[in-house]
């Protein structure tokens, strides 16, 4: 057994009083990806922000030394208005134009592409979640926790958010840990699922830890995406 | 040309300009940050907190920069040790502490020296003062230069500058001082009550027009300078005071900008 590029152990997350994950424990592989899955208000942005050690939590969250982390948060608010160009964000990395420039063409930008001039706050859904991307592949990072892509959003050509990070993945042995609500998207790219709602309620293969009774233990209702379509209850 | 030859033999509008230049700059440059951080109205209300520093400094007979710089100093620390430790709102803590400090300048100011606290006079500075106010807009300029991308990164994602280990609270702290000097200095250049606009009214200007952020700033810093210069002349020529010509001077650029941004795509 190698060693985990991630371990976690007994993790908790308090806000005030309210606990927001509890006794969570889990381990990832290099090169593997994960999905975390589990529905609004479960911990999952919570739990990357305790792991980036952005948020106090207790229990031991290890990570080998002088791990690269690349986060891609769910949202960025960035006014229309502000004025800062896309060029000069990806510039706060701190890295050289070249590596900036190798990171914009991972995700498919082109060198000296007109955009990378205009305002951060005024380009498109698509393009701000590539920018975003971007931003985290800059000082090629051994781990991206990505946190929700959108799905559906036009890259541009044939390519999907999850096209990209295949590819990334393949290329560059990328260990990905990724938010989302998709089970045809965990079931085609995940090879780990973290079933979280609040504590730990699965963990395992896609195909062989989410079945229709766990789904329904995470979501509180039967959901009609798997194979025995109950009725839906709102 | 007659002006020059005016201001090349009047040193005290010599020095005024120069002052006004120097300290114009600098709070149009702290005053992009200010108003990206939606602090523009908190560099107003600092302003007043002057007040009760300027008049203690008068009452001791010390430089009234020293007083008015000593009472932001604490008026800032006060605002960003509440906010450290409270949930109260930063605009309430600053509201608080703005009126509380005009109210005890209000107090404290000898009144024969409470309308040159209250509305000031740039052709007041002598000379030392005035190598003291360009020195320490210099420091100013340069001091932001330095901090200026990692505080963008906080204000765009607080939570992408704190994975790139930068200290946001130092960073702020380190602001905050940047402001009291600046809005001490612009005492002297605009009144006390109307330092606010030399800190906002560039920036917003520049805000209508600048696409990438090293525009914006840039432009921030010339429009103070010009603001600062062509209200410190036009009040020569019509012979008004300095200060409210500056700030309509910075107004006419404002309202000069929104042609831009109206035509912007």
């Amino acid at each position: 057994m190698t060693v985990p590029i991630l371990s976690v152990k007994n993790l908790n997350v308090r806000f005030d009083s309210k606990s927001i994950i509890e006794n969570l424990s889990f381990d990832i592989q290099k090169g593997e990806v994960m999905a975390i899955i589990g529905p609004n208000g479960a911990g999952k942005t919570v739990l990357f922000r305790a792991l980036l050690g952005l948020i106090p939590s207790d229990g031991r969250i290890e990570w080998p030394k002088n791990i690269k982390i690349g986060y891609v948060p769910q949202k960025l608010a960035v006014d229309e208005d502000l004025p800062l160009s896309v060029m000069e964000f990806l510039r706060f990395k701190g890295a050289s134009d070249e590596e900036i420039y190798e990171a914009l063409e991972a995700v498919g930008f082109l060198k000296g592409h007109d955009f990378l001039r205009s305002r951060l706050g005024n380009v498109s859904g698509g393009e701000f979640q590539r920018i975003m991307i971007a931003y985290a592949l800059i000082n090629h990072p051994d781990i991206l926790l990505f946190d929700e892509p959108t799905a559906g959003v036009d890259i541009g050509g044939e390519e999907t958010i999850y096209s990209l990070l295949e590819r990334l993945h393949q290329k560059e042995n990328l260990t990905i840990l990724l938010i989302t609500h998709d089970l045809n998207i965990i079931y085609r790219y995940a090879k780990k699922a973290l079933c979280l709602n609040r504590e730990k309620v699965c963990f395992g293969v896609p195909k062989e830890v989410l079945s229709p009774e766990i789904l329904e233990k995470l979501y509180g209702a039967k959901i009609g995406v798997y194979e025995h379509n109950g009725e839906h209850t709102h | 040309m007659n002006i020059m030859e005016n201001i090349l033999t009047n040193q005290t509008l010599f020095i005024s300009l120069v002052v006004g230049l120097f300290v114009g700059a600098a709070s149009g440059y702290l005053g992009s940050v200010m108003v990206l951080k939606r602090l523009a109205l908190v560099g107003d209300a600092l302003s007043h907190v002057a007040l009760p520093g300027i008049g203690i400094a008068l009452l001791l007979e010390i430089n009234p920069f020293v007083g008015a710089f000593a009472a932001l100093f604490i008026g800032t620390l006060l605002v960003w040790g509440i906010e450290r430790i409270t949930t109260v709102p930063v605009e309430a803590i600053v509201g608080i502490i703005f009126s509380v400090s005009l109210a005890v300048g209000l107090l404290v100011t000898p009144e024969p020296e409470l309308l040159e606290a209250l509305f000031g006079d740039i052709s007041a500075v002598s000379p030392i003062d005035g190598i003291l106010a360009v020195a320490l807009s210099v420091l100013v300029v340069a001091a932001m230069m330095a901090i200026k991308r990692k505080m963008l990164l906080g204000i765009v994602s607080e939570d992408f500058a704190k994975a790139q280990n930068i200290k946001i609270g130092v960073l702020n702290l380190l602001f905050l001082i940047l402001v009291a000097i600046v809005v001490a200095l612009g005492v002297k250049v605009v009144v006390t009550l109307l330092m606010g606009s030399l800190v906002i009214i560039p920036a917003a200007a520049s805000k209508n027009i600048a696409r990438s952020f090293s525009t914006y700033g840039i432009l921030s810093l010339i429009l103070g300078a010009i603001s600062a210069v062509g209200g410190i002349l036009a009040a020569g020529w019509l012979n008004f005071a300095p200060g409210p010509l500056v700030v309509l001077a910075s107004a006419a650029i404002f309202l000069a900008t929104f042609a831009f941004r109206s035509g912007r795509a």
